[in-house]
């Protein structure tokens, strides 16, 4: 009915002329209205577009014609089709003399085109004149376009005209030239920084819509800088409360409110003025507490004044007094009927808890029922307030209400937002392991895919490390706790990808610990993971880790393990895998499986996942080596200034360019001479390269600096690795940095994390050339004592300590606590990060095993473990004759060690709860 | 600052979309499109805020008023008061009210050019510069004269 009078007029109105459409425009709203399908008004929307296509490009258009066509294409565009063959059209409109086409011109154009568009240098010209305009019509129309058309670069041909707009007779030109300046501003702050003065000068403007207009810049001005405005406080109180005395034209009012607009503006911007500063606080109490005072709190802009008011009194030094009426305020909005206003409430409840957190208690109910409105907005703003609010007391009912909220949203930004909150408040106040396992598993459950991987690295660290160190028996309880509740979620179908990783490293590390399952159901249940997911890689790597420390676990104990054979088909189809990492995995794997029993205690101890290793940078174990091999002859250590200008490998060496200094050589190299105890240098041709030729120096400093291994080798002249085949795919051999770093420490034990942390696929691919190299165990004696210093000073271990576990957070503050606690023991290799750990094996090993006990660590790292674990193979090699050198801690070395174990997601252990994660979450 | 006004009838057609923040076509029509989801859903007497941080970018707000057939739609930051805005919106209707008499859905459709006007003597670059109904409809029919 009512839409049939419109049209009635509207049909009228066409016959008018001036405002009316045509009656073909009329025809068209009414057919897209009544169309049936999207269909049907997309092919009604086209057939529009062609027509105008056609007609606009008539010759001799009559203008008025024109600009109900481009009224037309406006309309178009805004039903979301492309109407850009009739911008020109636009843009030709505002060059018109008359004032309404002009104008529809300019509103086109302003819709049209955004400001980086290649039109609007046609229009610059036209804005020119008509800023310069004697009618103040076509100046205001110039400057509502300037706001939306003007960009950075061509602010400067208007700004000169915008200024002395600012003088101008009419108040509305003079507001309207402030907004555009403001815009300026905020497009590019520096460009209009010399007008500040200008502004505040329009402040004290006789028309106080000028100077409502100014406030708007000011808060933007003050919101990126406080300093320069502080001395208006006194001014702008003033006009505050001027406004709130009434004593604004009558004109100002509206609902008998007085200048309402004005007072929020003025209020945001005291707050911004006010906060922390104590002085101009004071001068702000009184007009605060008069709005306070005065205003309606029946109307809804009143309320909107109120809500200001408490805004301002929440952000600015405190007054006790104020507070207490903000806090009356706060009730009454809470108790209100309105759902505007309990919002406003919540929110000004979660200002107000933060300067005197008790008000809360008293509006318990109020808030509860907030958050069981079946408003969302509401909710969620209730759910802030509860996040502010939590405590350790409070953190299971909240925890509990905001994992409800995300289980039944589907918005992914929510859930992303909403979850992690969930893990910092259950991090910073778990009240126990257990359950903060379940929260953790929960979220997995919920959000997925959306929680960050350092989520799932701390949750495996807290089952790792257990309730602290005293009670063994608590930690283990948790531990097959843990391992019941993943069996149990395994049941469930469409797991994310990381909640499978933690449940693979978990049932890897624990899941026959306490002896209730067997490898083969362990096993079993890792190969069903997989067989969810055939695409994820990450998470075979899990698995196959996983895998690897079940068997070497149960070889370990004196049992044999029988592969089921859906183990045997995954494990064998990854030996063609196109993710070199899964490769190196399941070679290691194989490997891990022909040790012996003790190697493999030692390598793949049980629950030794926290155990510390210790890193003895000073490589001082080799100081017996390095003596007898200068004793043999070999030369000192040099420095890397005596080095400098040579190939620092190259000089480092060897008996055969001892008389070279820092000199280039143009000739080629002669044929390496072997120094003597090199001899089982099997693979050193691969990498000779025509720049080096002392191989065996060359790739025994690559072990070095790699792995610090190197030198132990000495003893195991003999042995090799039958894994060349299988290296040589990753690509030759090169000059790793790291081989290079060991002149200054600081800067190896950086590259060493880079390259054990996800960032290094190339540092990965490097290292996984190097196990080749390895192989010849024996390390020249020429490496200089120096050298070995720092090598070791980077990479050193502790032989004493079995696991990688980076010690409790106490280590950040220096040394570790474990460090010398038992130097004798042999020493697992943990899953330390690239450092690797010295093995002392007493028994020579036959093989290196190609499975890395480091896996375990590369699992930790979250992206490209494959750095990490070629690194460690180079470990492996170390396993020989007993140079269980072990040095004490130093605080360098706990300080890597810290940086290690940070990088690897293992760390430190806490004590209790509350503060488990304190440093790391601060 | 306001981000952007819309005005969308409750079947989602857009009848005035006016950004303040340069988008593209593409972009604005999918804000359209979100913010019409997220208002459709919603009961008469909830509150008439929704949190837009997913469609506008963190700590912006959608404030709006259901009419008749149509709602008005502010998107504003934390620059502006959300209880304020929702009597802008007030100001707003009430100046078409005056202007079209008794305005309805298809006199923003047809009036396109003159809402338009009222609206930019509201909101200059997304600043609102003025309040005062009475003022709008005399500059507004100033223009039009």
């Amino acid at each position: 009915m009512e839409q049939l009078k419109t049209i009635g007029r509207e049909l009228a109105m066409g016959s008018q002329g001036v405002w009316g459409s045509s009656k073909e425009f009329l025809e068209l709203v009414k057919t897209i209205g009544e169309a049936k399908s999207k269909a049907e008004e997309e092919r009604i929307v086209l057939a529009e577009i062609e027509s105008l296509k056609r007609r606009i490009q008539e010759p001799d258009v009559p203008r008025k014609k024109m600009k109900e066509y481009i009224m037309r294409l406006v309309y178009v565009e805004m039903l979301g089709h492309d109407a850009s063959f009739g911008y020109i059209h636009a843009v030709k409109m505002t060059h018109d003399d008359n004032l309404l086409l002009k104008r529809s011109g300019y509103l086109a154009v302003t819709l049209f085109l955004n400001e980086d568009h290649d039109l609007i240098i046609l229009i610059i010209n036209t804005i020119q004149k008509d800023l310069k305009s004697d009618n103040y019509l076509v100046c205001c129309a110039a400057l509502t376009a300037v706001c939306r058309l003007i960009n950075e670069e061509t602010i400067p041909a208007v700004l000169p005209q915008i200024v002395e707009l600012l003088n101008h007779q009419k108040e509305l030109v003079r507001k309207k030239a402030v907004m555009a300046l403001h815009r300026f501003f905020q497009r590019s702050p520096s460009t209009v920084s010399h007008l500040f003065p200008a502004f505040q000068e329009r402040l004290c403007d006789r028309d106080p819509s000028v100077m409502s207009a100014v406030l708007c810049a000011l808060y933007d001005m003050i919101l990126v800088n406080v300093k320069p405005f502080k001395h208006l406080v006194a001014s702008l109180v003033s006009i505050l409360k001027q406004a709130v005395e009434h004593r604004l034209p009558k004109s100002y009012d509206y609902h008998r409110t007085p200048a309402p607009f004005v007072q929020i503006k003025l209020l945001k911007i005291l707050a911004l003025l006010g906060t922390g500063d104590k002085a101009a606080s004071e001068n702000m109490f009184n007009v605060l507490g008069d709005i306070l005072k005065r205003s309606d709190s029946t109307s809804n802009i009143g309320n909107a004044i109120l809500y200001e008011c408490v805004r301002t009194l929440t952000s600015i030094y405190t007054n006790p007094r104020l507070l207490q009426n903000a806090a009356e305020i706060t009730a009454k909005f809470l108790k209100s009927d309105s759902h505007n206003l309990k919002y406003m409430g919540i929110d000004a409840l979660g200002r107000l808890i933060k300067i005197t957190p008790e008000c809360a208690e008293n509006h318990q109910l109020a808030v509860i029922d907030c958050l069981e409105d079946p408003d969302d907005t509401l909710k969620r703003k209730t759910l802030d307030l509860l996040y502010k609010m939590t405590k350790a007391n409070n953190v299971e009912v909240i925890v509990e209400r905001m994992v409800e909220y995300i289980r039944n949203i589907s918005d992914n930004h929510y859930k992303t937002e909403i979850s992690s909150r969930v893990i910092e408040l259950a991090e910073r106040y778990a009240p126990s392991n257990q359950w903060f396992i379940q929260t953790m598993n929960q979220v997995f459950e919920i959000a997925g895919d959306l929680v960050p991987q350092k989520v799932a690295h701390d949750l495996m660290r807290l089952i790792a490390e257990g309730a602290g160190e005293e009670d063994e028996d608590a930690d283990s309880h948790l531990r097959s706790s843990a391992v019941q509740a993943y069996l149990q979620i395994l049941k469930e179908p469409k797991l994310p990808s990381i909640l499978l990783q933690v449940i693979s490293w978990v049932l890897g590390e624990y899941g026959i610990a306490d002896g209730s399952h067997s490898a083969e159901f362990i096993i079993g249940k890792l190969c069903d993971i997989v067989a969810t997911r055939p695409g994820d890689d990450k998470l075979k790597g899990y698995v196959v880790s996983a895998i690897t420390k079940i068997c070497a676990f149960e070889k370990a104990a004196g049992q044999t393990v029988d592969l089921i054979p859906e183990c045997v088909s995954f494990i064998e189809e990854l030996y063609a895998s196109h993710s070199t990492d899964l490769q190196q995995r399941v070679y290691e794997f194989h490997a891990v499986l022909k040790l012996d029993r003790d190697t493999l205690a030692s390598i793949l101890p049980m629950d030794a996942s926290c155990e510390d290793i210790e890193v003895d940078k000073d490589l001082s174990f080799l100081n017996s080596f390095v003596e007898s091999a200068l004793a043999n002859g070999s030369r000192p250590y040099l420095s890397d200034n005596e080095r400098r200008g040579m190939g620092a490998m190259t000089t480092l060496a060897s008996n055969n360019d001892a008389g070279t200094s820092s000199l280039l050589r143009f000739q080629p190299y002669e044929k390496p001479s072997i120094p003597e105890p090199a001899a089982a240098l099997v693979t050193a041709s691969h990498y000779s390269q025509d720049a080096i030729d002392q191989h065996d120096i060359y790739s025994s400093a690559i072990t070095v600096s790699t792995s610090s291994k190197a030198p132990e080798s000495s003893s195991n002249d003999g042995t090799r690795l039958k894994l060349e085949g299988v290296q040589k795919k990753w690509g030759r051999p090169t000059y790793t940095p790291e081989a290079q770093v060991p002149k200054n420490p600081i800067n190896i034990s950086d590259s060493v994390k880079v390259s054990s942390s996800a960032a290094g696929k190339e540092a990965s691919s490097r290292n996984s050339s190097a196990p080749p190299y390895t192989e010849r165990k024996q390390p020249p004696q020429e490496i200089s004592a120096e050298k070995k210093k720092l090598a070791a000073s980077l990479f050193g271990s502790k032989a004493g300590d079995t696991k990688a576990k980076p010690a409790a957070k106490l280590q950040q503050n220096g040394t570790s606590k474990k460090a010398p606690a038992k130097p004798t023991s042999p020493p697992p290799p943990a899953p330390a990060p690239p450092p690797a750990d010295l093995l002392d094996l007493s028994d020579s090993l036959p093989q290196t095993p190609s499975v890395d006990p480091v896996d375990q660590l590369a699992d930790l790292i979250s992206v490209d473990s494959s750095a990490a674990t070629s690194t460690t193979s180079l470990v492996e090699q170390v396993f020989d004759a007993g140079k269980v050198a072990t040095k004490g801690p130093s605080p360098q070395a706990s300080l890597q060690k810290d940086a290690v174990s940070r990088q690897v997601g293992v760390t430190p252990s806490g004590g209790t709860n509350p503060d488990l994660f304190k440093d790391l979450f601060g | 600052m306001i981000d952007a006004v819309l005005v969308m009838n409750t079947q989602g057609k857009p009848r005035l979309a006016k950004f303040y923040k340069s988008l593209s076509p593409v972009k604005q029509q999918e804000i359209v499109r979100k913010v019409y989801t997220g208002l459709s859903s919603r009961a008469e007497h909830f509150c008439n805020f929704v949190e837009a941080d997913e469609i506008f970018g963190a700590g912006t707000k959608l404030v709006y008023k259901h009419f008749a057939t149509l709602y008005f739609v502010f998107v504003i930051d934390s620059g502006e008061s959300e209880l304020g805005i929702l009597d802008l919106i007030q100001v707003f209707v009430e100046t078409l009210d005056s202007i079209f008499k008794n305005v309805c859905e298809l006199d923003i459709v047809f009036n396109f050019n003159k809402v338009n006007t009222v609206l930019d003597e509201i909101v200059m670059g997304g600043q609102v510069v003025e309040t005062n109904s009475t003022e709008i409809v005399k500059s507004v029919q100033e223009i039009f004269k």
